[in-house]
């Protein structure tokens, strides 16, 4: 195809990713630079008939007219990346300098915010893909056992939980968890300890985030590799059983490597969507106990007056630095794969 | 067909197999059910810290309302808080992104397809990591220059952002459909002197349509469920059924009304409902196409 034809036919796609998604991404970069003015503060006379008193006040008029005229704010430089509520370098030199043993280092680790997403972020990431993964590959061995007849309602039943809009899924489940939902008052009436709940125990909370993101997360795992067990090579099968080999062998050494391919698959686009873990961060209301890093960005974004475009825009220059790194491998593999063909 | 027929299956195993499979449906499907069924019912009912039997026999929907089931959920999410209008915009928007996402795919996918250049691969490789872009960083990039060019909470604005957000996935999926459809059928259009865009339009596009039939749901769906971008980038008066539902996590559950969100919640999950029900199989096919071929 000539070039010219080509980008006839591409251009419209690349003008609509260069726009909103190469573009955004270069100005989330420069924003991530420029903070929110200081206040400007002016000193105010107040004479009243007796005496003068000076005091400080927040110049509004001085304030609005500096946004108006750089609408991102004051240049920082790299302080947005640097300061508490992102690297908080010095709150990290601090905590190493204290010392005390990994656990206490862990836990004042913990009470930084963004360390606090990042850990939950990285433990949603690389628990719930595994999980899922194993969950699904179990459903689809039992589906593939069934009766033809019920394999479709099966099959119609295990894909509603990914379906599932984000949000109105971790609703759902997080009424369930709701003290006075079903199974929140039964784990209450079980465990005999009437203040149990979501909001009070962080450690419930992240078994919930992460059982959730399993549940949520398997039909994929299910669907995919239900298409790879009708396609394993019945004759290597057949051998397989004729030298002697059980159930569980036959699966450990003829399916397993045979779907190991789309598991690869599988991880991959498992990976990338639940590092953006975000909505069951706001269904669950638990940003109390286990926040993401995608929250921390909305949370940046979502009050209507003081957005802090700054923290935001350093959050998400972080996380995008996160997803490459997450990437990484696939993209050497690819990058090799694609030298060698052309060698 | 598979590595073991049901008949041969030893009781043990058949058993194991069975027992799990009934617990996962059950888990896949509980949630659902037990939502819409408590959604007829009033919040006493269906948030009740004594027992959840309460919600099942509805004692109080009956004192209060007269009836074992009651509509007041609906009434309120729809009636009094206007969802009827999110419902509206949510139609608007996920349709129009659904059909500009498939123009553009399907032109930007089949040409992805046909040539046999370097950087071919090298717009899908950029696609490849634009879709692992979380969305919600994406959004804080937009929100200042929307300010500024004033074009900031209306549908159209999301409306494009949705189309570019879907489009490395698009891209992607209806790249490897027209991958199967065979060189020969357009190239032989060639030969008899169509041009590339005739080609395209007499030879492949009565051809392309079980491909675009499934990405479309996969667009229909990005569109539908988003809540990132709908929620950050409409105001208040055009947003969708999704940010709606957010924002009625603040406002209404501090009133008492939770029971309006339950049955918001039920009515954003119908049309997925039905979707699968209808689509069952093309969603299946898509999902395994991508890692089949991609």
């Amino acid at each position: 195809m000539p070039h010219r034809t080509f980008f006839a036919f591409l251009f419209p796609s690349i003008l609509a990713m260069v726009l909103f998604i190469t573009l955004p991404i270069l100005s989330v970069v420069v924003q991530s630079l420029y903070h929110q003015p200081d206040a400007i503060l002016t000193v105010v006379e107040n004479c009243d008939p007796f005496s003068c008193t000076k005091s400080t006040k927040v110049d509004t008029a001085a304030m609005a007219a500096f946004k108006a005229e750089h609408p991102m704010g004051q240049f920082a430089g790299l302080d947005n990346y640097t300061n508490h509520n992102h690297l908080a370098l010095a709150d990290l030199g601090q905590i190493w300098a204290e010392g005390g043993g990994l656990g206490a280092m862990a836990s004042k680790l913990m009470n930084l915010p963004f360390y606090r997403a990042l850990a939950f972020t990285l433990t949603y990431c690389f628990l719930v893909t595994p999980f899922a993964m194993a969950l699904g590959f179990c459903i689809a061995l039992a589906v593939n056992t069934l009766n033809p007849l019920l394999k479709g309602p099966a099959i119609f039943v295990s894909i509603l939980p990914m379906i599932i809009t984000p949000l109105v899924g971790s609703l759902i489940v997080a009424w369930m968890f709701n003290p006075q939902g079903i199974i929140g008052a039964t784990l209450q009436a079980l465990t005999g300890d009437p203040k149990l709940s979501l909001r009070a125990s962080p450690v419930l909370t992240w078994i919930v985030l992460l059982g959730y993101g399993i549940w949520t997360n398997g039909p994929f795992s299910f669907v995919v590799f239900y298409a790879g067990l009708q396609s394993v090579p019945q004759d290597t099968v057949e051998s397989a059983r004729i030298d002697g080999a059980s159930r569980w062998e036959i699966i450990r050494f003829v399916t397993i490597p045979h779907l190991a391919p789309l598991a690869t698959f599988v991880a991959l686009v498992q990976l990338m969507d639940n590092f953006r873990v975000f909505e069951p961060v706001v269904g669950f209301s638990a940003e109390a106990n286990a926040t993401s890093l995608s929250w921390l960005v909305f949370n940046d974004l979502v009050s209507q007056d003081s957005q802090q475009f700054g923290s935001a825009g350093a959050t998400s220059v972080l996380t995008i630095a996160g997803v490459l790194v997450l990437l990484a491998p696939v993209l050497v593999r690819t990058w090799r794969d694609f030298n060698r063909k052309v060698v | 067909m598979a590595n073991s027929t049901p008949t041969r299956l030893p009781l043990s195993l058949r058993a194991l197999t069975t027992g799990f499979l009934c617990l996962w449906l059950l888990a896949a499907v509980f949630p659902f059910a037990w939502t819409v069924w408590g959604s007829f019912k009033v919040e006493a009912d269906f948030f009740s810290r004594q027992s959840w039997w309460f919600a099942i026999e509805g004692i109080r929907t009956q004192m209060q309302t007269g009836g074992a089931f009651t509509l007041n959920g609906y009434e309120g999410a729809w009636i009094k808080n206007d969802f009827l209008h999110a419902a509206i915009n949510t139609l608007i928007v996920t349709l129009s992104v659904t059909a500009i996402s498939l123009t553009l795919g399907t032109m930007g996918g089949y040409a992805l397809a046909r040539s046999g250049h370097r950087y071919a691969f090298w717009i899908l490789i950029a696609a490849l990591i634009f879709r692992a872009m979380p969305h919600i960083t994406l959004v804080s990039g937009y929100l200042l220059p929307f300010f500024q060019l004033n074009i900031w909470g209306y549908l159209p604005t999301t409306i494009i952002v949705l189309v570019a957000i879907n489009q490395p996935f698009t891209l992607w999926m209806l790249h490897s459909f027209f991958l199967s459809i065979p060189k020969d059928l357009d190239e032989s259009a060639l030969v008899d002197g169509c041009t590339r865009f005739q080609a395209f339009r007499m030879v492949i596009i009565p051809v392309m349509w079980p491909g675009v039939i499934t990405t479309g749901l996969f667009s229909f769906l990005l569109g539908y469920n988003d809540f990132a971008v709908t929620s950050m980038l409409l105001r208040q008066e055009n947003q969708t059924m999704i940010p709606k539902i957010g924002s009625f996590l603040g406002s209404i559950q501090n009133e008492g009304n939770i029971m309006f969100a339950v049955a918001a919640v039920v009515s954003a999950t119908v049309p997925l409902f039905l979707l699968v029900l209808f689509f069952q199989r093309q969603i299946v096919s898509g999902l395994t196409a991508g890692a089949v071929k991609g």
